[in-house]
């Protein structure tokens, strides 16, 4: 169930709004997909060797230069390009689009309020740690990354902000994360609540390279936010979101 | 404490397994006073319901007290006698609001999975496979009850347990069949399969205004209750043709409505019967769909058609030209357990139906896997066992 291949014509247009905008488009990305692929292929494979090399001093620049190749490359950002007015990222990877649509059983001004604290974010979406509201406008995001592996932290900010119609945000300039979201608001007809619907645009860290494989990911991560946003309806429409996990079973206790 | 497992196709093992806990604000533990076997369960046994796992704790239909009650719960209390709903059902969502109980949004704490199957989740049910929640079942000394408020209902001061336990699930199911079917004056009601629910559902026909009501079964001692019980005309399908009796009972007609109360796992007489079984087992059709045929065979023109039994997933040969033609309507569903209980109660304690006439068997929840065992083969004249953990 690819997201991509859900509606084609997007809830968002018929509201105005044109979807066209990648991500944020505001990383400090200026290197290419292609070439940061081969640099950090090349970086790490310097790195190696240089690690690996006899000649302690000749071994030691080595690594310097592969790690500093593979930084470039895993962040998009070369800050010698910057220098010389590089940029080979003109053309850049399509950002990863994901849209779910729920509609949530309660008035609209109660489902836009909830959401527009971005501090009650993490209640429903699991894979965020916290958000902490910097001011009106600015927040600070962490997430966790999968596994285990430790989280990822950036700094968003509030691009359009319509009371019970539209939230926009997208991540502030940085090498970790890039990613937007829109959030909008409608009045379900026949009295059924509030339509809600998400639309997020990401790219991966790890520019081409990771674009591919978040591509292969989009599906796991698609349900993901499924997941979250149907935990926001039943924690409004509830106050609680149903679960087996801890209950008995001939299994022991169940997981979930 | 001991409940009743599914380990496998067509086996049952009371295993030790810990106590339940309250997980959530609107949960409640209830000791298990009675639990009854449901002839939906035999589809879990039979192995036609996927997304069971070994060790899911069966059993939907019971009642007990309440030992346990969650932060959030105002009106319930320690002691309360209670009569659960089969169905879990949140009562925040817009279908709850609507009294569509069992196409609740969130009572399914594995709604994902439900989405995949159906396209959208309905409501959970107890002890009935992970698409449907993997909710523990209530085979067992305890069970924990999410949405306890709105599924649990306090039995009322005369009426009996044996009594009570049948409003959790068969008689609102038969009910609920009945209401489907649109009965106005004069109609003629014909329900295939004389089990709880369709003995239930010949009761509430009569309920709401039919004026004569045929059970069509094939074991004598369900047609027998079905005649002394719940006031019906019976015909065993094994000894006159279904089609051509129903025409000469009804002037011609056809029943007006006309209740599934069997599902897919029907049993017919004849080539039918052999040519679903060998697809089914092949995995060619999922369901075995022969009452459903011969219901829309013999309904009368422009009748109803109201589906309890339950189905799982497709059927074959499927006569929809008949149906196009005579103009029928088909309603069908899970049971809105929550809006019909209340309702049931009130009938059982003035006296006008007592379903604990179901009870053939009540028997300790060790016997479980034998119990099952004699009411699928339907031995020793079993029409329910209920368990007394």
């Amino acid at each position: 169930m690819a997201a991509k291949k859900r509606s084609s014509r997007p809830y968002a247009e018929s509201a105005g709004y044109s979807p066209k905008t990648p991500a944020t488009g505001t990383s400090l990305v200026n290197v290419g997909p292609t070439e940061r692929v081969l640099s950090t292929l090349a970086g790490a494979a310097l790195a190696y060797a240089g690690i690996q090399s006899k000649s302690k001093a000749g071994g030691a620049a080595l690594a310097a230069l592969g790690t500093g190749l593979a930084f470039r490359g895993v962040a998009g950002y070369c800050p010698l390009n910057d220098v010389f007015g590089r940029d080979s990222a003109a053309k850049q990877p399509k950002p990863i689009e994901i849209k779910e649509t729920f509609t949530v059983y309660r008035d609209i001004d109660r489902v836009y309020g909830y959401w527009r604290r971005f501090e009650n974010l993490p209640n429903f979406m699991e894979h965020l740690e916290s958000i902490e509201e910097l001011d009106q406008r600015r927040s600070h995001w962490v997430a966790r990354i999968p596994g285990g592996l430790g989280t990822v932290e950036w700094d968003s900010e509030v691009t359009r902000d319509e009371p019970n119609r539209l939230i926009a945000y997208q991540s502030l300039p940085g090498p970790q994360v890039d990613q937007s979201g829109e959030v909008r608001f409608r009045q379900a007809e026949g009295g059924k609540g509030t339509e809600l619907q998400v639309v997020m645009h990401y790219r991966a860290p790890l520019g081409a390279l990771g674009q591919g494989v978040a591509k292969l990911l989009n599906p796991a991560l698609s349900e993901l936010i499924r997941s979250d946003i149907r935990r926001f309806k039943m924690m409004m429409e509830t106050g609680e979101v149903p679960t087996i996990e801890g209950q008995p079973s001939g299994r022991g206790h169940d997981k979930g | 404490m001991k409940a009743l497992c599914w380990v496998g196709t067509n086996k049952l093992s009371v295993e030790r397994i810990p106590d339940p806990e309250i997980l959530n604000p609107h949960d409640a533990i209830i000791r298990v006073g009675l639990s009854s076997v449901c002839g939906s369960d035999l589809h879990l046994l039979d192995g036609y319901v996927p997304t069971m796992r070994e060790g899911d704790v069966i059993g939907h239909e019971f009642m007990g007290e309440v030992v346990e009650v969650g932060p959030a719960l105002k009106n319930m209390k320690r002691g309360d006698r209670v009569v659960v709903a089969s169905v879990v059902a949140c009562g925040g969502c817009w279908f709850c609001d609507t009294g569509q109980y069992s196409l609740c949004d969130n009572g399914n704490a594995h709604a994902a999975v439900a989405e995949k199957a159906l396209g959208y989740p309905g409501a959970g049910i107890f002890g009935y496979s992970h698409a449907f929640g993997g909710y523990s079942g209530s085979h067992a000394q305890y069970i924990r009850v999410p949405f306890a408020e709105l599924g649990c209902f306090k039995i009322p001061d005369g009426v009996g347990d044996e009594s009570a336990l049948f409003c959790s699930d068969a008689f609102p199911t038969g009910f609920m069949a009945a209401d489907m079917c649109g009965i106005e004056p004069g109609d003629i009601v014909a329900v295939w399969g004389a089990g709880g629910v369709g003995l239930m559902a010949m009761h509430s026909a009569y309920l709401l205004g039919a004026s004569r009501v045929i059970a069509i079964d094939r074991f004598p001692e369900r047609l027998a209750m079905a005649r002394k019980h719940a006031r019906a005309e019976t015909l065993n399908y094994e000894e006159v043709d279904i089609l051509e009796a129903l025409k000469e009972m009804t002037g011609g007609r056809g029943p007006d409505r006309c209740i599934d109360a069997v599902g897919m796992e029907a049993h017919t007489t004849g080539a039918e019967h052999y040519y679903d079984l060998v697809k089914q087992q092949l995995k060619i059709e999922t369901d075995r769909p022969a009452v459903l045929r011969q219901a829309i065979m013999a309904c009368r023109k422009g009748g109803t058609l109201s589906i309890v039994g339950v189905y799982g997933g497709l059927i074959d040969k499927f006569p929809m030209g008949a149906a196009m033609n005579k103009a029928l309507t088909f309603r069908m569903g899970q049971m809105h357990a929550q809006k019909y209980i209340p309702r049931l109660l009130d009938y059982v304690q003035g006296g006008s139906v007592d379903p604990a006439y179901l009870l053939t068997h009540r028997w300790p929840l060790e016997r479980g896997p034998e119990g099952y065992d004699m009411f699928k083969h339907k031995t020793d004249k079993c029409v329910r066992v209920a368990f007394q953990p």
